[in-house]
């Protein structure tokens, strides 16, 4: 049952990561692929009604965590303190951005928020990707199950970690870069004109940086964590997932030079599908690998008790069906490219 | 109390306060926007569409800084009470992930396509969108509730071999008896934010005759569903709410009435200030044998005070907890009178006349929210010293590693962060109410999503 809910909740922060890594990386890119106000409020418009329902699987991962595994939710939200608490200035900075800066049409109003919305945008992706690090890495758990790390101390992987060191920020520059990539796909497939063009030039620059990162971040993630290598070798079918990666970054390549929008899109999505389950795959059966190995939480020790993991089970898959219906339907909804006015000032 | 126990009180408190300020407006004014659009439905005049659209903007703005502001309570849960995490997670863990799972993604898919969708849903669908966007903002209320009444009063659980705290009975969380009186009281209050916001836009346009005929039409509608509101607070919801403090936390029901000497005939006090060293009220006017005959319908009946409880078991804030309740019974007894004679000046056809009444309505703005913030004080600060009733101590859940320094950091950061939304709320709020709903501004209307409208 742990094991059943361990890939149901690394299951929804994948579908998070595919679908807010897109807006998170449209917002990234906003200044640079955007330059006039029509052309701004067609990159917002091409997340505008999909990015706050995006961001509740964040929120309903979170969730599902808290109830699947108590015990990880309070070591791992404890520890990581302050990046966590960054991470929800950002995330009230950015709805905040993207709520208000149609209110007012004013030469200071609207670029302060665009600046404000693409820079909160651009630090959650580096500071999730860093998140994301510090558990493939270990933290400093001890005896009592918990533990708190500073932003930074030395930058080493030593003993006393900070949130940040020379492998986490690694990982974050990558996340950012991936995450600019797909987010420059969506807003390449919904719009047209020069910031079509532009999101498609970025693409291809950026992609090279993706290349080059993921192989340096792969060879130093088997240095610092030596149990995915383990993994590797005890199940060894487990190299389909890096393989669909390999396949989905390939992908985003070929179908960008066939102008096949929807089809690159859909590539980067499998590229970041690769990523994350292939560090789910190497970090099991622990949930919070710990830099001395004895006090590593795992899938057993962290779990709820067997009866509110099998009722939620059954609510569990009642409400995921409603929410793949109402992602479908407004989804579809809003199909095909975004259009926007230029003569309409954009004032709700 | 240790420093670092103080500051993530107040983290907590800091944050939830300011957050409950949107999502009270916004559940009271989602009930009034399917009233809105049921009208508009079944007269087919265009001018409640335009009123439901007036305030559909509003709520927009409320809802997205609810949304904003609500996220870091459901990560605070880890980050600052790891220790009742762990423990009581099996549990309340259910019904926060339920929140996510049934109400957030029913909310945030409906929300983009009632602000944005009116010409691609049509009449019929547009109002389904109004409905559902209603449903959600209700749902997430009741597992928000049912939460908090799981810590007044533990239901449904049992007793892990490491000392946490598992699910026992699934429907036993959900029909916690306390959750059902405590939703009630909450959603009521939530609609009189509702109506009296709405009530005093309209007396606004009536006093300064602008958009009349929509003034008339946002008073009417606030004072008569915040009558109804505002009534069934008093009775059956609120009495039955004390009851059930009185049967299960007495020892907080003496605390919020500063009764501090078990008698028989207490009197209920309207009046005085507790002086906790002293164990009295000073200056203290109060009603002879009325808390006996509101608690257990006996002139004479005995209610114990707090000298009959250990001290150790007494709420830590007894002074703030005695006037967070008088003030929520203060403001709600006002609450009712004001709606009941706007109510029957409405029927009498002088409400829209009476300039004094209109003002009485327009300056009544803030208080709801007094009042609502009031009642989550008396509930949070009169289950102290407790985290989890009779189970756990708030001393007990705190995160063990994280400091008093870190805490204060974080709240500052907070505090400064929520000054400026707050500012900008107002400032946009008030923007919306000065532009209004006028007649021609169904056109011209592009947002974000207008995609959704030109698809």
């Amino acid at each position: 049952m742990g094991t059943i809910w361990f890939c149901l909740v690394a299951l929804m922060i994948a579908i998070y990561v595919l679908l807010d890594g897109f807006d998170l990386g449209a917002g990234a890119i906003h200044l640079l692929v955007a330059k006039t106000d029509t052309e701004r409020r067609q990159v917002l418009a091409s997340i505008g009604p999909v990015w706050d329902g995006n961001e509740v699987w964040l929120l309903a991962a979170g969730g599902t965590l808290y109830f699947a595994f108590p015990a990880l939710y309070a070591s791992g939200f404890s520890g990581f303190y302050l990046p966590l608490m960054m991470v929800l200035w950002l995330l009230i900075l950015r709805g905040s951005s993207i709520e208000f800066r149609n209110h007012i049409k004013s030469a200071v109003w609207r670029p302060l928020w665009d600046f404000l919305f693409s820079a909160s945008s651009l630090l959650l992706a580096v500071f999730l990707g860093a998140a994301l690090a510090n558990v493939v890495r270990g933290v400093p758990l001890d005896s009592s199950g918990y533990f708190f790390e500073p932003l930074w101390t030395d930058f080493r992987l030593g003993e006393e970690t900070g949130i940040l060191d020379w492998y986490t920020i690694l990982v974050g520059v990558l996340t950012l870069l991936a995450l600019m990539m797909h987010g420059a796909l969506w807003v390449q497939l919904k719009t047209r004109g020069p910031v079509n063009e532009r999101a498609r030039n970025f693409c291809w620059r950026v992609w090279w940086g993706v290349v080059a990162l993921t192989a340096i971040v792969t060879g130093a993630s088997f240095q610092v964590q030596p149990q995915i290598k383990e993994n590797f070798v005890t199940w060894p079918f487990g190299i389909v997932l890096p393989l669909l990666a390999v396949t989905g970054l390939a992908g985003v390549a070929v179908e960008l030079g066939k102008r096949a929008e929807r089809r690159a899109f859909f590539a980067s999505c499998l590229y970041l599908v690769g990523m994350l389950t292939s560090v789910v795959f190497g970090v099991y059966p622990m949930v919070l690998p710990a830099r001395n190995p004895l006090y590593s939480l795992t899938v057993d020790g962290a779990k709820a008790g067997a009866y509110g993991l099998k009722v939620g089970i059954i609510w569990w898959s009642a409400g995921m069906i409603l929410a793949a219906g109402y992602f479908t339907f407004v989804y579809r909804s809003f199909a095909g490219k975004v259009e926007v006015d230029p003569d309409s000032n954009g004032h709700d | 109390m240790n420093e670092a126990l103080s500051v993530h009180r107040l983290h907590f408190a800091f944050t939830v306060t300011f957050h409950y300020i949107f999502p009270q407006l916004t559940m009271g004014l989602a009930l009034l926007l399917v009233y809105l659009k049921t009208k508009a439905l079944r007269t087919g005049d265009e001018h409640w569409n335009r009123a439901a659209r007036f305030w559909a903007r509003i709520f927009g703005i409320n809802f997205a800084l609810g949304v904003v502001t609500g996220i870091p309570m459901e990560f605070q849960f880890g980050t600052n009470w790891a220790v009742f995490s762990k423990t009581a997670g099996g549990v309340i863990g259910q019904t926060l992930a339920m929140e996510g799972v049934f109400s957030f993604f029913l909310e945030s898919s409906f929300l983009g396509l009632f602000l944005f969708g009116e010409k691609k849903l049509g009449r019929i669908g547009h109002w389904w969108a109004a409905f559902f966007v209603w449903l959600g903002s209700w749902l997430s209320g009741f597992f928000i509730v049912a939460t908090d009444a799981w810590m007044q009063h533990p239901v449904g659980y049992r007793l892990g071999p490491n000392g946490e705290i598992e699910l026992a009975s699934f429907w036993g969380l959900l029909l916690n008896k306390w959750a059902l009186w405590q939703y009630v009281h909450t959603m009521l209050g939530a609609v009189q934010t509702g109506c009296f916001v709405m009530a005093a836009v309209g007396a606004f346009y009536l006093l300064t005759s602008r958009h009349e005929a929509y003034g008339r039409t946002f008073v009417r509608s606030g004072v008569l569903v915040g009558v109804v509101a505002a009534v069934l607070q008093l009775f059956p919801s609120g009495d039955a709410q004390g009851k059930m403090i009185a049967q299960n936390q007495p020892t907080t029901l003496a605390a919020m009435e500063g009764l501090f000497s078990t008698q028989d005939g207490a009197p209920l006090a309207i009046l005085g200030q507790p002086d906790v060293k002293k164990r009295m009220l000073d200056n203290p006017l109060v009603v002879p044998n009325m808390l006996s005959f509101l608690t257990y319908r006996k002139w004479k009946a005995n209610v114990r005070g707090l000298e009959a409880f250990p001290e150790n078991e007494w709420p830590d804030q007894i002074a703030l907890l005695y006037f967070s309740y008088h003030v929520m019974v203060g403001l709600g007894t006002i609450f009712i009178a004001v709606l009941v004679v706007a109510a029957f000046m409405l029927w009498m056809g002088k409400l829209y006349k009476s300039r004094w009444m209109l003002w009485v309505l327009m300056l009544s703005v803030p208080l709801p929210y007094i009042a609502n913030t009031a009642g989550w004080m008396t509930a949070e600060l009169g289950r102290q010293p407790w985290l989890i009733y009779g189970l756990m101590r708030t001393a007990q859940g705190v995160s063990p590693r994280v400091g008093a320094g870190n805490a204060w950091f974080t709240l500052i950061g907070f505090m400064g962060m929520y000054s400026v939304l707050a500012m900008l709320w107002l400032l946009l709020v008030y923007r919306e109410i000065e532009q209004g709903p006028g007649p021609d501004d169904e056109e011209s209307r592009e947002i974000v999503g207008v995609a959704v409208a030109a698809d």
